[in-house]
């Protein structure tokens, strides 16, 4: 099979494939473990039974994100030493040994704990059953934590000194790897990100049950809750986001000038461009939209502050400017339509309109699947702007790769994609049918029907 | 054998391997043997005793691949990309197994789809397992830090070998497993599979250990040359007795025994390979020594190491007392 791409974009793109549709589900899954803690909590707190009927409604859209989240990770495990394999023995005792303790401290502790929270409440009790749930919640929490700090490694290396045969090393202490520089801005980001679109579509399933039924107390109080995490996450995120943008500038110059599409520099202070069309080859932005000064106000917080332009680094290390140009706009966007929402949906609080508010109802179903498409569209920004490196400053992608032919990495590429399509369709197809059916005071007991076991309860048993 | 760093990381990759190989043996053997069952109350039973534990059980996977990657980066970036398709091949085969707990009981309508998948998805994932596990013994053409051979390599007769004696002994695990944790016809007929298997996997262990020696001379060295013999003959020998016992269990109606006996015959097999590969990781080309992480990664990940997986091994034992007993048709109450 010859598609004429060389086995190094094929590589490439067989990575953003499988990282992408892996990355949805633990987005979803470390907001929705907290949030289960959250109504679990809650239930043996007041002893509510709405609280009771949440939580095991969405324990039962927990498990099949959990499950698509789990077999897509194991493929991320193996990735960097099928495509990867210089990168692998480069980076290896570096990052090999982050990732090895995100295994032994948080898949463990996930995989271990769901089974009890899956089947085991009357096998163990309400306590003990409160804790497999609260292990599972901590357990995703670790699992970012450890992947980012190793992600982030790539971006910022730091702690590290090369040995004679190319390997990156630790120097002495592993805390400046860890906590690399651009680490703490990265990891709340994305934990801020996760609990966003997890918000979004709790927010989401509830306004679609208010529109049909604004009695239903189970959509009440996931809208409300899910709607007083939005106003908290969305102003804090931005928060988050335009510190990790000044970390950014200083560690990741090129990367953030891409994202501004800041081909020239700007002596005396650089407007922020809101549209335009980049152009790598012209190196300029056309028809472009700006204002002035505002760039270096956002990146610099002074109006007059000098920036540097691309033009200043060899187009070498250019990374593909049109691509991050967009992908940024399409994450900050996103993010000001929720903030948006959120102040909606205080203004709706305020007035004691929040469940009657038809139209904000309607944004808030439209706005469900947002959190995923800035959540990988702050993804793609961040790693394409690493390029061309893939740790930043010392490794370049195309010398990262395993001496592979290309139609082995196409017909693997195809395979993924034919596969992934089909059962993460599937997946999709299942989770929303289970969103569509409405929270009810009698949601089946997740301990008394085994939720992973087929044929035990009749199909009708589900609705 | 000196007690350094790479020999101690060696020592808990193969540790970590063979929780693997056990552990998700059996609940892969079930989905291997999954058409074997009766559709309603022997396939309900059969999910129903590895639904809680089969994530934890695959888990063991991730530490394999990660502590490679971080304990042999060397290694790592040799043998994935020499048995590329089959990787890949496992990959998507536990891809489609592992929805399958979840979707065939979402999905009544199309149950009989995902039971295929779930089926399909385990062989696929077992052979390509195997296949690795000969490739490696067969060779790997090293070049330089890398891989310099083909695609295609892998696939020989020995690999294929190795591939369905694997698939014979994940099935024998989940035979052997479900005679412990069922009754009644189920447990009847899980018992006649267990014989049946046992027998094929003494066939397959032998053309193994029959083909083995004679791909290299090194192989055929460590086994046959004196006196090491005096001890590597040992392990036939022992593989004999536990599969006499074995049977015996079998015709004594025991419900645990044939499963821990089984175990058994496995850690009889994996030593057998140790002793074949030490201390090589990529046979006859890297060793353990050339493919170990510097110092400071090695020791950085002992600490954790040597700390976590107890409690991993205690919470993880916890978690199998809590669904202890007969799985029921009924679930769990």
């Amino acid at each position: 099979m010859d598609f004429g791409f060389d086995a190094l974009t094929l590589a490439r793109a067989q990575f953003a494939f499988t990282i992408s549709f892996h990355f949805v589900f633990p987005a979803f899954s470390i907001g929705l473990a907290s949030y289960l803690m959250v109504l679990e909590g809650l239930w043996l707190k007041t002893g509510k039974g709405v609280y009771a009927n949440l939580y095991r409604y969405w324990l039962k859209i927990f498990a099949v994100t959990f499950g698509m989240g789990v077999v897509s990770g194991i493929v991320m495990s193996y990735q960097f030493g099928t495509n990867w394999a210089v990168f692998s023995d480069k980076a290896g005792p570096i990052v090999g040994p982050l990732m090895a303790y995100e295994v032994l401290t948080a898949f463990f502790l996930e995989a271990g704990f769901l089974g009890v929270m899956l089947f085991g409440i009357s096998k163990v009790g309400k306590g003990l059953h409160f804790f497999a749930t609260c292990m599972v919640a901590l357990g995703t929490l670790i699992s970012a934590t450890w992947i980012t700090a190793a992600n982030s490694w790539m971006h910022t290396p730091a702690g590290f000194v090369i040995n004679g045969k190319g390997q990156f090393m630790p120097a002495g202490s592993w805390l400046p790897i860890i906590f690399n520089p651009s680490f703490p801005y990265r990891l709340v980001h994305v934990v801020i990100a996760a609990y966003l679109t997890t918000s979004l579509v709790v927010a989401a399933v509830g306004a679609w049950h208010l529109l049909r039924d604004r009695t239903n107390p189970g959509a009440r109080t996931m809208f409300s809750m899910a709607m007083g995490m939005i106003a908290l996450a969305a102003p804090l995120q931005i928060f988050a986001g335009d510190m990790h943008g000044l970390n950014t500038l200083e560690h990741q110059t090129p990367k953030i000038l891409a994202m501004e599409g800041d081909f020239e520099a700007s002596p005396d202070g650089a407007p922020l461009i809101l549209f335009g069309i980049p152009s790598q080859k012209d190196a300029a932005v056309h028809y472009k939209v700006e204002i002035p000064k505002l760039g270096s106000l956002i990146l610099k917080h002074a109006p007059d502050a000098p920036l540097p332009g691309l033009k200043d680094y060899p187009r070498s290390e250019w990374p593909p400017v049109p691509i991050v140009f967009w992908s940024f706009r399409l994450m900050v966007g996103l993010g000001v339509a929720m903030l948006g929402m959120a102040a909606w949906g205080l203004w709706a609080r305020l007035r004691r309109r929040l469940y009657d508010a038809r139209w904000l109802h309607r944004a808030a179903l439209t706005m469900g699947p947002t959190g995923f498409v800035a959540v990988l569209a702050g993804w793609v920004t961040t790693e394409v702007g690493r390029q061309p490196y893939t740790v930043y400053g010392f490794l370049l992608t195309a010398q990262s790769r395993s001496p592979l032919a290309a139609p082995a990495v196409a017909t693997s590429l195809l395979a993924f994609v034919i596969v992934y399509f089909a059962v993460f369709g599937a997946g999709t197809y299942y989770l929303l049918r289970l969103m569509a059916h409405a929270p009810h005071a009698h949601e089946s007991e997740p301990a008394h029907i085994p939720q992973r076991a087929a044929g035990l309860v009749p199909a009708a048993g589900l609705e | 054998m000196t007690f350094d760093l790479a020999t101690i990381w060696a020592a808990i990759l193969a540790f970590s391997i063979f929780a693997y190989v056990v552990m998700d043996g059996f609940d892969l053997g079930i989905g291997i043997l999954f058409p074997g069952f009766a559709i309603g109350d022997e396939r309900d039973q059969a999910m129903n005793s590895i639904a809680p534990v089969w994530d934890g059980n695959e888990t063991w996977l991730v530490l394999g691949g990660g502590g490679l990657m971080a304990a042999f980066p060397l290694a790592y970036a040799i043998i994935l990309p020499a048995t590329y398709p089959l990787v890949i091949a496992m990959l998507l085969g536990l891809v489609f197994r592992g929805v399958a707990f979840e979707f065939r009981w979402r999905d009544p309508r199309h149950r009989a789809v995902w039971d295929i998948a779930f089926c399909a998805g385990s062989v696929v994932a077992t052979l390509a397992q195997g296949m690795m596990l000969g490739a490696l013994l067969q060779g790997i053409h090293v070049v330089g830090r890398g891989y310099g051979g083909g695609w295609l390599d892998w696939l020989t007769p020995f690999s294929v070998l190795t591939g369905v004696a694997l698939l014979t002994g994940y099935a024998l695990l989940g035979a052997s497993w479900l005679i412990g944790k069922t009754g009644g016809a189920a447990q009847a007929h899980a018992r006649r599979m267990a014989f049946q298997l046992g027998i094929a996997m003494l066939v397959m262990m032998a053309a193994v250990s029959a083909a083995t020696p004679l791909l290299a001379f090194d192989y055929w060295r460590r086994w046959f040359a004196f006196p090491g013999v005096l001890l590597t003959a040992q392990v036939p020998v022992l593989v004999i007795v536990t599969a006499a016992l074995f049977f015996r269990s079998l015709a004594r109606g025991d419900e645990r025994a044939p499963f821990v006996l089984t175990l058994a015959l496995f850690a009889l097999g994996f030593a057998g390979l140790g002793i074949s590969m030490f201390p090589y990781v990529v046979p006859r080309a890297v060793t353990i020594w050339d493919a170990a992480a510097p110092e400071g990664s090695l020791i950085f990940l002992l600490v954790g190491t040597v700390a976590i997986i107890p409690l991993i091994i205690g919470y993880t034992a916890w978690a199998y007392w809590v669904f202890r007993g007969k799985a029921g048709v009924a679930g769990y109450h």
